[in-house]
């Protein structure tokens, strides 16, 4: 510590600190444009001078360290004058349109123009040009407005890693551009306003998507992003009940960034098609009625079908949209007032396999560490995830970890954005993980570069690894995967190196037939070179959306109940039946993809949209269709809902309370931003009201009482509590009632089974293969600008402009031999059925295999993927099925 | 860069001489010398070989004078429009260039021959008004000398 002065007040302060962050911490207010304190500094704008007391000298106070004795004066007189001046100076050039500029209220030129008291036309220079750059479909640059700080540039370069923004010429002639004035998405930019959300002036702005608002007209909430499972912090801006805007938030697990979807893609909240009554199928239709007449009806049809056919004929799809809460009750509605375990949702196609292996072998089925922890990793191997367009914040993390100095393996059969920040890529086949990763395994046991202390304290199971890692040599595996053996020894030496190596893996890996030995593989990579249970390090399944861990959580899992424990055990089935006041079914229910089997008789489907996301999608709509009764709660008429029999019309994320759990655990709160749209209610208070129909009291009113209910039966959620959550913007579980925090790394100690298993697994084929009929893999995916079946991104225009339609990439030799031209219309065709698409000829794909997103209704791919399952999750190989393409 | 021959004359350049991001003034001047000028896809091909984001190449090219995106004539002209030189007259010189060339400044003659940029100041301000073509200095312009100069370069049309 360090003795200096500011304004003549002695402060003791640590050496290393700025004067502008020592200035701030005691709340003396020094203007800034350039300075952002999650970038380097830079020191250009020099509007936070200070004087050194004594020597008169003015100081940047961002660029300048603190120093013994040192005598700082932030308001003299000098300082004042040197700060009017470049005001003035910047205005010179400036289009002072304040009384229109969207920015007014917000624009920090104009708040320190006020504050210094400048003469705005003291000095008149030539005026930036008018052009606007408006090449991108969410944002514009005035130039007119820039005050060229730069600082768009920078965030673009440091923090989302896409260097979009150059400041280019120089003197009077400099301005932001993109180089040779390229079209912005051309110079590869990802839409993500990161840029917008940070420019101190009105240059940089929205465009305007049918609403004008002024600053302070709009009212923020706080929320969480309704989309991926990153969870996203931001500020749902509102005006007159209707959402006109978002503002990140910098103090939360995203940093203030976002991504095009959490920024720009909010238009669905109040759009024209929400559902704002309920719907009932009269004479065939569905038709509009009142609660009480929809309610009557389900408790007509539900009562009389479990009378009729027994409580298992009824199944309950719940859904990683809705709140942790609601997960709870849908859960609850199944077991403890229907009577069925026949409860499951989305995540069966998603991470059914991570949940049912990590538990397995780790004994918890969740990311083993943080977001943040990536950032300082020394390795990272990402394996099946394409991270910048399905997690794009944690896309950004990785690029800023590489940044760091951290090295990056890449596996993937597409040339997926990342790679191009890869030390190490390898074009393995789809579906040959497990044989790359067992060649990894091979040649770090075989060079002793594994973790031996490790291995003998915290693991069981490693000599039976090795005997089953004879038959994957490097140069084996490589003969599997299809690729060049030195890439695996690349690989594994980098990996085992570490020293804080981080696994990241996604649907690549846990949507196969095998998947839940893809994971195991996995796992015993991370255990047997001693990656887990430190910072940095461990396993990461990404998830795919808002709330599929909370969803998990609350068990709305045929075979577990809240916080994982099985129904298969007795006391547990007495511990929830003593809870909730019932006798609980003894025997574990069906998963989604077996309701789809069982001739069940009604369905409850809770936010879920089967139809388009389940594999071989004509037996769905088959299955769903010979329901005796179909109730639908969601906030669109779906695919889905337009087979209901009833349909219930719920309230978004951003109309009601809960929480949302990301992947790395974190549990946050949404808020209610507007009231409810139409008749639209809360899917939580739906729910405690059909249970309520059903003869089920629950004496709950607010998701606050249904989280204390969960953590009363949830061990791992033992200390959560709402006051905690809004304390720190999130907290971990496993969390107990002491803590305040909760958890970030798993595993440190101890794993939660004791000793990490080492589960030896083989490579086996996808099942199915190419034939000399079905001669190329398909596989499927997510693109960046749209999320799911679209029911959310497809009512922002700005998406639909950029990605208005499917396609199948096709490597250029394919095509050839097929004749076909980019752009032209192919058939797809599998042993399930055929599609219509337009071929995107691409080499950042492997030869044999094509690629298709699964989002769009015009090249429903999951009418021909394969419902082939993993026998241990029931989760079905969406990435791999065997597909021939013709000419039409 | 039109064609693989050129690319691979650039490529041999940056392997030569890259030595990470600082070293990128020193090789797109190597570039430039050999290729004549930095259009886009050179940039671009320099910012994928050095692993240096396409927009920091930009703000490099187009911040320095002496790097140019469009193709030079055979012969460039540079006319000094440093202190002493404008003091003796060089706008003049350079007015006069424009005229009997036909062309503006950053512009190049149809025939190719020659190409017109104004510079800063280059040091030879006691032979001011001075210009350079190529390497070659021409100092104490006049009128008269100006056509001498011109007509050498444009009838024998070699180097000098």
């Amino acid at each position: 510590m360090i003795d200096i002065y500011i304004n003549n007040e002695k402060l003791s302060v640590s050496e290393g600190k700025t004067v502008l962050e020592v200035c701030r911490e005691i709340g003396v207010s020094i203007p800034t444009f350039c300075y952002d304190e999650r970038l380097k500094v830079e020191g250009s704008c020099r509007i936070c001078v200070v004087e050194a007391e004594g020597s008169g000298k003015l100081l940047p106070s961002c660029a300048t360290q603190v120093s013994p004795n040192m005598k700082i004066l932030t308001h003299s007189p000098k300082v004042m004058r040197m700060r009017k001046r470049l005001l003035e100076t910047m205005l010179s050039n400036h289009d002072v349109t304040c009384l229109q500029c969207e920015k007014a209220g917000q624009c920090q030129l104009q708040d320190y123009a006020y504050e210094y008291d400048v003469d705005i036309e003291k000095y008149q220079g030539r005026k930036g040009s008018q052009d606007f750059v408006a090449s991108n479909k969410f944002f514009y640059l005035s130039r007119n407005k820039c005050i060229l700080c730069g600082k768009c540039a920078r965030i673009c370069t440091q923090l989302q890693g896409n260097s979009v923004w150059a400041m280019s010429n120089r003197g009077f002639e400099t301005e932001i551009n993109t180089p040779f004035g390229m079209d912005m998405e051309e110079a590869g930019c990802v839409s993500c306003g990161n840029c917008v959300s940070n420019c101190p002036v009105g240059a940089l702005m929205p465009k305007f998507t049918g609403e004008k608002f002024r600053t302070w007209d709009v009212e923020k909430t706080q929320t969480t992003c309704p989309y991926c499972g990153v969870g996203c912090q931001f500020y749902l801006l509102t005006k007159n009940g209707k959402v006109v805007g978002i503002e990140p938030m910098k103090e939360a697990v995203n940093h203030g960034l976002l991504c095009v979807k959490g920024r720009f893609a909010f238009h669905f909240i109040n759009n024209k098609d929400r559902l704002r009554t309920p719907l009932i199928r009269k004479e065939g239709r569905l038709t509009e009625a009142t609660w009480d007449e929809a309610y009557a009806r389900i408790e007509e049809k539900i009562s009389a079908i479990k009378q009729t056919y027994g409580p298992d004929s009824i199944g309950v799809l719940s859904s990683a949209r809705v709140s942790t809460e609601e997960n709870y009750l849908a859960q609850k509605l199944a077991r403890a007032v229907i009577g069925t375990n026949n409860i499951d949702h989305c995540a069966r196609l998603c991470h059914a396999t991570s949940v049912s292996a990590l538990s397995q072998v780790f004994g918890s089925g969740a990311m083993t560490n943080t977001f943040e922890e990536m950032k300082h990793a020394d390795v990272i191997f990402i394996i099946g995830s394409n991270t910048t367009e399905a997690h794009p914040v944690i896309g950004t993390f990785v690029k800023i970890a590489k940044e760091n100095g951290a090295k990056l393996i890449i596996a993937d059969p597409r040339e997926i954005p990342l790679r191009e920040y890869a030390d190490v890529y390898i074009p393995h086949d789809s579906g040959s993980d497990i044989a790359l990763i067992n060649g990894m395994l091979n040649h770090i046991i075989t060079n002793k570069l594994y973790d031996q202390a490790f291995v003998e304290e915290r693991t069981e199971g490693f000599d039976e690894l090795v005997g089953v890692l004879d038959a994957y040599t490097p140069a084996k595996a490589a003969a599997i995967a299809g690729v060049e053996p030195d890439l695996i020894i690349q690989a594994a030496e980098l990996y085992a190196k570490g020293p804080r190596s981080s696994i990241i893996y996604g649907m690549g890996i846990a949507q196969h037939a095998n998947g839940v030995d893809g994971v195991c593989t996995l796992a015993n990579l991370a255990m047997i070179c001693g990656m887990i249970g430190k910072e940095s390090t461990g396993i990461n399944p990404l998830r795919g959306q808002n709330n599929v861990q909370g969803a998990c959580d609350m068990g709305c899992l045929p075979d577990n109940y809240p916080g994982y424990q099985p129904v298969a055990l007795g006391a547990n089935r007495e511990k929830f039946g003593k809870a909730w006041g019932v006798t609980l079914p003894d025997t574990t229910g069906l998963t989604a993809t077996q309701m789809m089997e069982a001739g069940l008789k009604a369905m409850y489907i809770v936010g879920e949209n089967p139809v388009i996301s389940d594999p071989d999608a004509a037996h769905v709509q088959k299955v769903l269709q010979s329901l005796d009764f179909l109730v639908v709660q969601d906030i669109f008429l779906t695919e889905t809902a337009a087979y209901a029999d009833v349909v219930l019309p719920a309230a978004s994320y951003a109309e009601k309370d809960g929480t949302f759990i990301n992947s790395e655990r974190r549990i946050q709160l949404i808020r209610p931003a507007i009231a409810p749209i139409g008749d639209a209610k809360p899917d939580y208070q739906i729910l405690l009201e059909v249970m309520s129909r059903l003869g089920y009291e629950n004496n709950l009113h607010t998701p606050e009482e249904i989280m204390q209910e969960i953590t009363s039966v949830t061990p791992q959620y033992a200390g959560v509590t709402y006051p905690k959550i809004r304390r720190s913007n999130g907290i971990f579980w496993p969390i107990k009632a002491e803590e305040e925090n909760g958890t970030r790394v798993l595993h440190s100690q101890s794993f939660s089974r004791g000793k990490g298993l080492i589960l030896p697994v083989r490579y086996s084929p996808p099942a199915e293969e190419t034939d000399s009929e079905y001669p190329i893999i398909l596989t499927t995916g997510r693109v960046l600008y749209h999320y799911h079946t679209m029911t959310m991104t497809g009512k922002t225009q700005g998406l639909m402009e950029i990605a208005p339609e499917g396609y199948i990439e096709i490597h250029p030799e394919n095509a050839a031999r097929l004749n076909l031209s980019d752009g032209e219309e192919i058939r797809v065709v599998s042993r399930r059925g055929a599609i219509r698409a337009k071929a995107k000829l691409t080499d950042r794909i492997k030869e044999g295999i094509v690629f298709i997103p699964f989002h769009f209704k015009d090249t429903h791919v999951n009418v021909i993927t394969n419902t082939a399952y993993d026998p241990t999750a029931k989760e079905p190989e969406l990435k791999v099925c065997a597909v021939r393409l013709e000419k039409v | 860069m039109k064609n693989e021959e050129e690319k691979q004359i650039i490529l041999d350049i940056i392997r030569e001489h890259s030595e990470g991001p600082s070293s990128l003034v020193q090789v797109l001047t190597l570039i430039q010398e050999e290729h004549g000028y930095l259009p886009m896809n050179v940039q671009q091909l320099v910012a994928q070989e050095m692993k240096i984001p396409f927009s920091r190449v930009f703000e490099v090219t187009s911040f320095y004078s002496r790097f140019t995106t469009e193709q030079k004539g055979k012969y460039e002209i540079s006319v000094c429009l440093g202190t002493a030189c404008y003091v003796k007259g060089a706008q003049g010189i350079l007015d006069e260039i424009k005229r009997r060339l036909n062309i503006e400044e950053n512009q190049t003659t149809e025939d190719g021959l020659f190409s017109l940029v104004a510079s800063r100041c280059i040091g030879a301000c006691a032979l001011a008004p001075a210009m350079i073509i190529n390497k070659n200095v021409f100092g104490l312009l006049t009128k008269q000398k100006l056509t001498e100069v011109l007509a050498m370069y444009t009838e024998s049309n070699a180097e000098v």
